[in-house]
């Protein structure tokens, strides 16, 4: 397979257009970009967010994301498990599975993925380069989705502020949550998938 | 260094393919890893001005007025979306309070202004300034633009109420599923083709292919690009 790199070109990351003779540091002729023959330092940008996800990930799941206090005096708290139990035992299955999804399943799928792409880059592996390909740009769609119990929980503390009544509050545990979707996030942007085709001798993955 | 004109190199596996002539709608794929190499967007650029312009209405309607309304032993509640973050701040969760001003209010905002801007100036000076910066800017700002999450975790929030208080959709939130849908529309037109929209002005030359008349209607074909 002809790739960029091995004849020698580089390709702009912001405009695509390709050069050919690039010296260290030089920019993008036609919107200015720093050229990279890759993403720099992607495999060790993209460990460290991942590993700073995965140590978040024990307090978004154990502390409260939220607080709330009823007009007898009652507090409740709620982690992220039980706010899904709840909607699940009161009847709303749906968004009981949709936050189901979006809360616990796809930070877990995405750190999972990310592990999995960087161990396979490093083991200069060319398994399944077609389906490795495919799960890296579903995780870059994915993650973002991650963010709804952040808006939830700031909605409701918005709106639910009746003195005396019921107020709710952000407990600790959702500042750790937003911090695993920031950090997965940030590791899947870092990570260059051009280095899974790199290190594989193998020609195109597909059969022609 | 020396441009290569004729060549365009997968942005996901590094294959090299010959730059095609794109027809009206046609998406280049790469032969190797599937991903998109090019889209034509001929038509698409002239519809993406009037619908940055609605997502900007939308967006100020959003966020002007009350998102949610709940009722509570006769006491009334309500907040916009700025509230939310206000109240979060209140309670001492700066990170979060800013993390979803940015997302929802910050970032949508610079996007759709300097969208605005970028495009007016291509379209009337062939140029403008700032225009590397900007949408270099505006490529880095796209994931954490996040309108469309919002709007579900509004949803969420509201189903979760009804089982304790009278809920009533605010003004904001038909704008918010609006705003949304526009949104989606206008990002469909990948930043990255501004480059193209103002380069043949500065070369002299045209790039992209004639829009062929007559099948304005037509769907998007994908055709595989071929590798030299």
């Amino acid at each position: 397979m002809k790739t960029a790199a091995r004849l020698g070109f580089v390709s702009c990351h912001h405009c695509a257009t390709l050069w050919k003779g690039v010296k260290a540091h030089d920019h993008c002729g036609c919107c200015g970009a720093r050229l990279h023959f890759r993403k720099p330092d992607s495999l060790n940008r993209t460990w460290a967010f991942v590993l700073a996800a995965c140590i978040m990930y024990f307090p978004a799941n154990l502390l409260p994301v939220m607080i709330t206090t009823s007009f007898l005096g009652e507090e409740q708290q709620d982690t992220i498990m039980s706010g899904i139990i709840y909607f699940w035992t009161s009847g709303s299955w749906v968004l009981a599975v949709i936050v189901f999804i979006a809360s616990f399943l796809v930070p877990l799928f995405k750190l999972a993925v990310m592990i999995l792409l960087l161990i396979m880059v490093q083991r200069r592996s060319s398994w399944r380069l077609q389906q490795r390909a495919q799960l890296y740009r579903i995780v870059e769609v994915i993650g973002r989705w991650s963010m709804l119990d952040v808006f939830v929980v700031s909605l409701l503390t918005g709106l639910v502020q009746i003195k005396g009544f019921a107020t709710i509050y952000a407990g600790e545990g959702i500042t750790a949550f937003a911090a695993v979707v920031v950090f997965t996030m940030l590791a899947s942007i870092s990570f260059d998938p051009r280095l899974m085709w790199d290190t594989a001798e193998e020609e195109c993955g597909k059969p022609v | 260094m020396q441009e290569v004109p004729d060549l365009i190199a997968c942005e996901e596996c590094d294959a090299i393919h010959r730059r095609l002539a794109l027809d009206h709608n046609e998406i280049a794929l790469c032969s190797c890893c599937g991903a998109e190499l090019e889209r034509d967007m001929s038509s698409h650029g002239k519809r993406v001005l009037p619908l940055t312009i609605a997502s900007l209405v939308m967006y100020i309607i959003a966020n002007a007025f009350p998102i949610v309304e709940m009722e509570l032993h006769g006491l009334a509640s309500q907040t916009t979306i700025m509230g939310a973050v206000a109240s979060l701040n209140a309670q001492g969760m700066p990170l979060i309070a800013f993390l979803v001003l940015a997302t929802t209010i910050l970032f949508p905002l610079v996007q759709l202004v300097s969208l605005i801007y970028l495009l007016v100036s291509i379209n009337t000076t062939g140029h403008s300034s700032g225009l590397n910066l900007l949408v270099r800017m505006i490529q880095t700002l796209r994931p954490w633009v996040m309108a469309e999450v919002f709007l579900l975790g509004v949803i969420v929030a509201f189903v979760k109420l009804t089982s304790m208080a009278t809920v009533l959709p605010g003004a904001a939130l038909w704008a918010l599923s609006m705003l949304t849908l526009l949104l989606a529309s206008v990002f469909s037109f990948n930043p990255r083709y501004i480059w193209r929209m103002a380069l043949p002005k500065k070369r002299g030359k045209k790039i992209m292919p004639a829009n062929r008349a007559g099948d304005a209607l037509s769907t998007e074909k994908t055709i595989k690009a071929e590798i030299p």
